[in-house]
C-alpha cells in the first residue's frame, strides 16, 4: 500500500517544482520559434514537444511519479496513443 | 436466493436502481432488444421500398430518414454496447470470481447515461425540424447544412459514448483489481480478455467521437469554423475524426463477439482451446492494431496519397490478428467430440460468416478496388457481415449458451434449429445480393434503382422476410422459455469455467465463498495441453 492510500500524500521541493516549470516555458518558447520558422515545422515541434510537457505535467504536478507502475503505465499508454492519433493523421494533413 | 428473487421493496425500482452487475446486464439486454427490433423494422421498410425502382411506399426524404434512424440505432443502441453491457456485465465478475464490477454505482451510471441517449435519440425523431437524414457517419459539409434535427441526434450520441467509457473504465479496473485467489492472467477465460481489449478501445477511443461531435453541434449553432470549408474549415478533418473513433468501434463491436465465441467452441467440442496465449494476445493485439487503420473508410476523400498508402498497409495487417483466432478455433475443433447444440451453430455460423465479412474487408483495403467498390452496396454487404454476420451472431450464440445460467431456464433446441435455417437463408440471400449489386455498381443510399438492379433487390427483399421470421421465431422461443422453460441445470453444456460452478440463476453476490482458481479454463484434455 503506497503512501496516497494512507492519505499523506507527497510533498515536493519547491526547487523541483521551479525546475520543471522553467523546463515547460523553455518547451513553450521552443514551440513558438518553430511555429515563427516554417508550418511543417510547427507542427513536427509540437507532435515532439507537446507530449513531453504534458509527460511533465502528469509526472510532477499531477504526482504520477509517486504511483505504481501499473498506473504510471495506463497514463503513459493514453498518452502515447494521442500521439499516435494525431501523429497518423497529420501523415495526411502534411503530404495532401 | 438468486439475483433474479424479489429484493428490498421489489417492482421496478428494485431493478432501474439495483447496483447488481446482473441485474444492471439484463436492463441493457432488455433496452437493446426493443431497440433492435426497432431498426430491424426500419430495416424491412427499406427492403419494402425496394420492391419497386420508383417512388413507393415512403418518399425519398423519408427513406434518408430510415437509413440514418436505422444505422444509429443499430450502431449505438445495439451493436456496440451488445455484448460488454450485457453478456460483459454479468459474466466478467464471474468469470474472474468477483462478487461485483468494481465500481457497481458508476456501472449503474453507465446504464443510466444508456437510457438518456437512446431517450435523446428516440426524441431527435419525432421533434423540431424531423428525423435527421444524414445516415448514421454525420458527414460534414452536409450535416452543417441540413435542418433536420442533427443537433439533438449528435448530443445523443455523445452521451452515449460518455456511457461506454464509463463501462470500459468499470471492465479494466475490474481486470485489474477484483479477480479471485489463483485467477492469474493466463488463467483467465478468453471472454475476460477480449472484454478487456475491448475496454481499452472504450476508454481511449470513445472520447474522440465525443469531442467531434460536439465540434459538429458548435459548428452549427455558432458557425466556428472547424469543418465548414466555406469558413477555412476541413471537412475532411471531421471524417479523420470521426473514424478515429468509429473504426475502433468495429473492434468494440467484434472483439467481445470473439471472446464469447472462444468460450463455446471448446465448451461443445470437449477440447482445451488451441493457442490460448495466441488468442489472448490477438485480443489486444487487434485493439491496438484496430486503432491504427480509421482512414481506409477514406480512400476516396481526397487524402494524401501516403497516407493512403500507409492505411492499405495497416489494413492488411490488422487481419492477422483475426485470422489467429480463426486458425486457433478451426484447431481447437479438430478432433473434438463436437456436440451441435444451438450455440454451437450459431458460433460456428458466426465463423464462417465473419470470415466472409473480414476478407471481403481486406479486399477493401486494396486501394485500387476500394476506388470502384466505395459508396456502393458492396459495402453495406460487406459491413452486415461483419457486424450482423459476426456480432448479430455471436450475440444469438452467447445468448444461447449463457440463457440458461442468466435465466435459470432451459429453453427448446428445436425452435432454435428452425430459427437458424430461416435465418441463415436470409441473412445470405440478402447480404449476399448486396454484395452483387454493390459489384455491379448499385450505389448505396439511393432511393430508387435501374431496371438492371430489380430482380438482386427483390431477392434481397425477400432474404429480408425469411431473416426477419427465423428472428421472431429465436425470439418467440427465449420468451417462451422465460415463462414455461423446465429449470436449468447449474452446468448444463459441460463447461469448465467458473460460471458453471454456480447455480442457475447465480445468487445475488455470485459466489458464497470466493473461489480458489488452481488450473488454466477449458481443461478437457490437461495432458494434451500440458
Amino acid at each position: 500500500m503506497n503512501d496516497m492510500e494512507h492519505g499523506q500524500g507527497h510533498i515536493v521541493e519547491a526547487a523541483i517544482l521551479l525546475k520543471v516549470w522553467g523546463a515547460l516555458l523553455a518547451l513553450t518558447g521552443l514551440l513558438v520559434g518553430a511555429s515563427l520558422v516554417s508550418p511543417t515545422l510547427a507542427v513536427a515541434a509540437m507532435l515532439t514537444l507537446t507530449p513531453i510537457k504534458a509527460w511533465l505535467v502528469l509526472y510532477y504536478f499531477m504526482h504520477i511519479k509517486y504511483e505504481g507502475p501499473l498506473l504510471r503505465g495506463m497514463v503513459l499508454i493514453a498518452l502515447s496513443v494521442l500521439v499516435i492519433f494525431i501523429g497518423m493523421m497529420f501523415l495526411d494533413l502534411a503530404f495532401r | 436466493m438468486s439475483y433474479l428473487d424479489r429484493q428490498g421493496q421489489g417492482g421496478l425500482s428494485s431493478w432501474i436502481f439495483s447496483t447488481d452487475h446482473k441485474r444492471v446486464s439484463l436492463l441493457y439486454l432488455t433496452l437493446m432488444t426493443v431497440f433492435f427490433w426497432v431498426a430491424v423494422g426500419i430495416g424491412i421498410a427499406m427492403r419494402l421500398k425496394h420492391l419497386s425502382g420508383s417512388d413507393f411506399l415512403i418518399s425519398a426524404r423519408t427513406y434518408n430518414a430510415l437509413f440514418t434512424v436505422h444505422g444509429v440505432i443499430m450502431v449505438f443502441l445495439f451493436v456496440i454496447p451488445g455484448l460488454p453491457a450485457v453478456f460483459g456485465n454479468f459474466f466478467l465478475p464471474v468469470l474472474i470470481g468477483a462478487k461485483d464490477v468494481s465500481f457497481p454505482r458508476l456501472n449503474l451510471l453507465s446504464w443510466w447515461l444508456f437510457l438518456t441517449g437512446a431517450c435523446l435519440a428516440l426524441l431527435s425523431l419525432f421533434t423540431g425540424p424531423g428525423a435527421p437524414d444524414t445516415g448514421w457517419t454525420f458527414y460534414v459539409p452536409f450535416s452543417l447544412r441540413t435542418g433536420t434535427n442533427v443537433s439533438l441526434a449528435v448530443f445523443a450520441a455523445f452521451v452515449l459514448g460518455f456511457s461506454s467509457i464509463l463501462t470500459g473504465i468499470n471492465f479494466i479496473t475490474t481486470v485489474h483489481r477484483m479477480r479471485c485467489e489463483g485467477m492469474t492472467w493466463h488463467r483467465m477465460p478468453l471472454f475476460v480478455w477480449a472484454i478487456y481489449s475491448t475496454g481499452w478501445i472504450q476508454v481511449l477511443a470513445t472520447p474522440i467521437i465525443g469531442i467531434t461531435l460536439l465540434l459538429v453541434i458548435l459548428e452549427r449553432a455558432f458557425g466556428i469554423g472547424v469543418f465548414d470549408p466555406a469558413r477555412g474549415g476541413d471537412p475532411v478533418l471531421y471524417q479523420h475524426l470521426f473514424w478515429i473513433y468509429s473504426h475502433p468501434a468495429v473492434y468494440i463491436m467484434i472483439v467481445p463477439a470473439m471472446g464469447a465465441i472462444t468460450e463455446i467452441i471448446p465448451t461443445f467440442a470437449r477440447r482445451c482451446i488451441f493457442g490460448y496465449k495466441a488468442i489472448a494476445y490477438s485480443s489486444l493485439a487487434i485493439a491496438g492494431l484496430g486503432s491504427l487503420v480509421w482512414a481506409h473508410h477514406m480512400f476516396t476523400s481526397g487524402m494524401a496519397d501516403l497516407a493512403n498508402i500507409i492505411f492499405s498497409l495497416l489494413t492488411f495487417l490488422v487481419a492477422v490478428p483475426s485470422a489467429i483466432k480463426v486458425f486457433n478455433w478451426t484447431a481447437t475443433l479438430y478432433k473434438g467430440s463436437t456436440d451441435m447444440q444451438p450455440a454451437m451453430l450459431y458460433a460456428l455460423t458466426f465463423v464462417f460468416l465473419f470470415a466472409i465479412g473480414g476478407l471481403t474487408g481486406v479486399m477493401q483495403g486494396a486501394l485500387g478496388l476500394n476506388v470502384h467498390l466505395h459508396d456502393t452496396y458492396w459495402i453495406v454487404g460487406h459491413f452486415h457481415y461483419v457486424m450482423f454476420g459476426g456480432t448479430g451472431f455471436a450475440f444469438f450464440a452467447a445468448l444461447l449458451y449463457w440463457f440458461p445460467k442468466m435465466f435459470g431456464r432451459q429453453y427448446d433446441p428445436k425452435p432454435a434449429y428452425a430459427a437458424w435455417v430461416l435465418m441463415f437463408l436470409g441473412f445470405n440471400m440478402l447480404y449476399g445480393s448486396f454484395m452483387v449489386l454493390g459489384y455491379m455498381g448499385m450505389p448505396r443510399r439511393y432511393f430508387a434503382h435501374l431496371p438492371q438492379f430489380h430482380s438482386l433487390h427483390l431477392a434481397a427483399t425477400i432474404g429480408s422476410w425469411a431473416l426477419v421470421s427465423g428472428l421472431a421465431v429465436l425470439f418467440g422461443n427465449f420468451l417462451i422459455a422465460l415463462k414455461r422453460g423446465a429449470p436449468a441445470e447449474s452446468n448444463p453444456w459441460g463447461g469448465k469455467t467458473l460460471e458453471w460452478t454456480l447455480p442457475s440463476p447465480p445468487a445475488a453476490e455470485n459466489f458464497h465463498t470466493p473461489p480458489v482458481v488452481t488450473e488454466a479454463p477449458y481443461s478437457y484434455n490437461p495432458k494434451a495441453r500440458a
